[in-house]
């Protein structure tokens, strides 16, 4: 087990009853028997979920049961990988993800992904988020300017980086080029956040920081959270998936609101994985 | 780089070491002994009027300039050609292509053998293609074109390196923002693929240089200033063989003519590196 | 990276014609091959026709005026002098790759690689025109007459050694660093790691340098004609001059006309072929694209 925030065990999180009610349940990504397969091999078979508007919604479980895969898949970026299948329905919003005639590029500006490893271009910090809103028509300096403060305001990152906007990115911190990641997704206003372990790769505090950030998301932006840390997922989720593996291929086991899957579930797997992680 | 690896006492390990340093020794004295050779005999011949003026009496006196003329022209044809040929096939084969597609399979078989095959048959080929059936005659354009179709497999292979150096993670980021592929290309591989790009050239400008088989029967051995790419034209390393294999008492003028061949491979090797190392300080080295 | 064809197809214009132009390239530059064996075998035809294959290895000599066409002692030239100049340049130029990345100090390495570097792309021409002026001269004081397989053999070493070296250094420098320091952990010696872990890793990329390197030795015409002396006989010692099959076309291609000069094509087909087998031959052992 990974050394995590440092903040739980100081600080012990709101209760689950005292959460804000912030999500009004209302379906933005629907999931039908979704499966994927590398070449023959499955990642995971007939998914159905339904995901929330504005809500953050964590997908748990353990290494390999597909969770990642769903997560790409939600994307298209599954499209780069060779050999890769999908299949089933996924609808955004009423588009269909996963139709031929879907504009991959617009899709993609519609969902924003964070991923595990922060990547910055080796690019400056500037360039960084300059870059993606040219590449999306914003060619206005000043506009550009404004969106770039904005959008490293957005993540804490400002303060840090204004007076060095022009050094190389990769210069910055693990938890700064995670943030910066997290800001060059944020200036093209997606709708939907993609986070495939966004903290895993980070040390505690760096870790913390984001976590608070993507809290601060909720409401904004419709979150889907991949994360192996049970206490992480407990503090910042409004609901919650199970991902676990059944006949080598990933399977979803239960999916609810944060409080059932980890205060009351019904599928003895859940069960056990929660209360297993408890102790 | 790697004295992580200790040296540690033990028979086999002191003979290793002392077997790799021979071999490098060796190496290094052949390189010596043959440059300072050249050196040693070259560099009295050269001067000014040794570059620029035409030769005389078969090559044993006078210069190389319309030499070194048909040369660059050569040359110049050569890449005009196989850059943009070979920096495409590169983007193709490292972006575009699955290892399993039947036309990627191919096109990578076809230059394998291409990079293998002699410089000679591309001298038969290029005589028999651009001379004979073209109608491109003992030219310039001819010598170029054939150098080209040698040197593609070379620049092709490196650039295509270049492009498979570049993290995933780029890939994946820049298709995550939702960035089409030309400008993810454009703006991110590309430029991280120069250095790659960049040890192509000079190993395709190395070979054509050098080259000496493939040109003679298809640029000729004209040694007269060319006013087209359409007329023949010598080049350096065919002036090179000429003198010392045909002309007697050319050896002196062989020998200037050389190490003005290898003044200009070092020139062309020290402005890449300068090159990519200005490059590298610019945009920076994944982490 | 790949991808698969729904990516490929995206709805962008700009994507799409990139795409095709990228695969014009790319059948430009595949298909320069079909075109140099295409046009090697038109020009090849009349002597395949009218003298045939068999006389290429069973005729009493090479004699084309007078319609005499074994090529046999120029493939045995061409044979000692490549399998020669490999044995010597495979470990020579293995060991170089060695010294940079694992024995020289790091400046020393450096300096070193750029030494091979340099030593590659020096042309052909200026090796055998030193072969010619410097080793020639040097074995004929051995043992005359001096332009000999030896001098071919040792000249071509010269010049595959930086293929083979600059292969081989890429390859080791690409093994990932963790092999390395998960042997140095276990407490093994340099060379025991490098022989242990380091050319078994690197084994690919090592062998693909041998093998441009052959390529490259089989295919070298000035050089070897300039010191070789070109005397058409199958070569009885170390000493005895030889003609390759490459020095053959280019001394003959000048003035050949005829069934003469479509016995030289048919002696680049030959090249060819050989140039082929090996790339198939590498495919099969390696399990590897050479390409890759």
């Amino acid at each position: 087990m990974k050394p995590f925030s440092a903040t739980p065990d100081t600080q012990p999180w709101a209760p689950l009853e005292q959460r804000p009610a912030c999500c009004v349940p209302k379906p933005f990504i629907e999931v039908e028997q979704l499966s994927l397969h590398y070449g023959q091999k499955p990642a995971f078979h007939g998914v159905t979920l339904a995901i929330n508007q504005g809500c953050i919604t964590a997908i748990v479980g353990p290494s390999g049961c597909g969770k990642t895969s769903f997560l790409t898949s939600l994307n298209r970026l599954t499209d780069l990988i060779a050999g890769c299948r999908v299949e089933g329905r996924i609808h955004l919003d009423g588009l269909d993800v996963l139709a031929p005639q879907t504009d991959v590029i617009h899709l993609r500006r519609r969902v924003g992904m964070i991923f595990q490893k922060p990547n910055p271009f080796p690019l400056s910090i500037r360039k960084n988020l300059e870059f993606p809103l040219r590449e999306h028509g914003l060619r206005d300096r000043e506009r550009l300017a404004g969106a770039i403060e904005t959008g490293l305001r957005d993540v804490g990152l400002w303060d840090e980086v204004k007076d060095r906007l022009d050094s190389p990115a990769l210069a910055l911190s693990g938890g700064q080029q995670q943030r910066l990641c997290m800001a060059r997704a944020l200036v093209l206003a997606p709708e939907v956040l993609l986070m495939d372990e966004p903290c895993s790769a980070l040390d505690p505090l760096s870790s913390g920081i984001v976590e608070d950030l993507i809290v601060s998301l909720r409401s904004r932006y419709t979150v889907l959270i991949v994360t192996h840390n049970l206490a992480q997922a407990r503090r910042i989720a409004d609901y919650a998936a199970l991902f676990w593996t059944q006949n080598g291929t990933g399977r979803l086991i239960e999916a609810g609101t944060a409080k059932h899957i980890f205060g009351t579930p019904h599928e003895p797997l859940t069960v056990a994985y929660v209360s297993g992680m408890r102790g | 780089m790697l004295n992580t690896l200790e040296p540690h006492p033990g028979g086999w390990e002191r003979l290793a070491t002392t077997f790799v340093w021979s071999a490098a020794a060796l190496v290094t004295a052949t390189f010596c002994w043959l440059l300072g050779d050249i050196i040693w005999h070259g560099l009295s011949h050269i001067s000014w009027a040794f570059l620029t003026t035409p030769p005389r009496n078969a090559g044993r006196e006078g210069g190389i300039g319309p030499i070194l003329v048909s040369t660059l022209l050569i040359l110049g044809v050569c890449l005009g050609v196989a850059v943009p040929l070979g920096v495409g096939t590169a983007v193709l084969l490292a972006e575009f292509t699955t290892d399993t597609s039947l036309f990627g399979r191919l096109t990578r078989r076809s230059l394998d053998v291409l990079s293998g095959v002699p410089s000679i048959v591309f001298g038969l080929f290029g005589n028999a293609f651009f001379c004979k059936t073209l109608g491109l005659g003992f030219s310039i354009l001819s010598g170029g074109l054939t150098l080209a179709c040698m040197v593609l497999p070379i620049l092709i292979r490196s650039t295509e390196e270049g492009f498979r150096t570049v993290p995933t993670g780029y890939r994946l980021s820049a298709a995550a923002l939702g960035l089409s592929r030309t400008t993810t290309l454009l703006y991110l591989l590309l430029p991280a693929a120069v250095p790659g790009l960049l040890v192509g050239l000079v190993l395709g400008v190395g070979r054509a240089i050098a080259e000496t088989a493939a040109l003679i029967f298809t640029s000729g051995y004209v040694d007269r200033m060319p006013q087209s790419l359409l007329d023949s034209g010598r080049a350096l390393s065919v002036h090179i063989f000429d003198l010392s294999m045909n002309v007697s008492g050319g050896d002196s003028h062989a020998y200037a003519s050389a190490l003005v061949l290898i003044f200009a491979l070092l020139a062309i090797n020290g402005a890449t590196s300068w090159l990519t190392k200005h490059w590298l300080s610019r945009r920076i080295v994944t982490v | 990276m790949t991808s698969s064809d729904n990516n490929i197809l995206s709805r962008w214009p700009t994507d799409r014609l990139l795409l095709w132009l990228l695969r014009g390239t790319a059948a430009i530059a595949g298909s320069i091959v079909l075109l140099i064996v295409l046009f090697l075998v038109l020009d090849a035809l009349p002597a395949l026709q009218h003298i045939g294959i068999a006389r290429f290895f069973t005729d009493p000599s090479w004699h084309p005026a007078e319609h005499f066409y074994n090529l046999t002692p120029m493939l045995w030239g061409t044979l000692f002098a490549t399998i020669g100049a490999v044995l010597v340049a495979t470990p020579l130029g293995i060991l170089s790759a060695v010294f940079c990345q694992y024995y020289a100090p790091p400046a020393l390495g450096r300096l070193y690689r750029k030494l091979i570097e340099l030593l590659a792309g020096i042309p052909s021409v200026v090796y055998g025109f030193w072969g010619l002026v410097v080793l020639v001269p040097l074995i004929g004081a051995i043992h005359p007459p001096g332009p000999s397989l030896l001098a071919g053999i040792v000249i071509l070493t010269i010049m595959i050694l930086p293929t083979i070296a600059l292969m081989a250094d890429a390859s080791l420098a690409s093994i990932p660093p963790q092999y390395l320091r998960g042997a140095a952990a276990l407490g093994l010696p340099r060379w025991a790691t490098i022989r242990g872990v380091v050319f078994p890793a690197a084994k690919s990329g090592l062998f693909t340098g041998v093998i441009l390197g052959t390529g490259r030795a089989i295919g070298e015409t000035m050089a070897i004609l300039m010191v070789c002396g070109n005397v058409v006989q199958a070569p009885q010692s170390l000493f005895d001059p030889v003609r390759t099959l490459t020095a053959n076309i280019a001394l003959e291609m000048a003035y050949a006309l005829g069934n003469h000069r479509a016995a030289l094509f048919v002696s680049g087909l030959f090249l060819m072929g050989m140039i082929a087998a090996l790339v198939g031959a590498a495919d099969r052992i390696s399990r590897e694209k050479i390409y890759a």
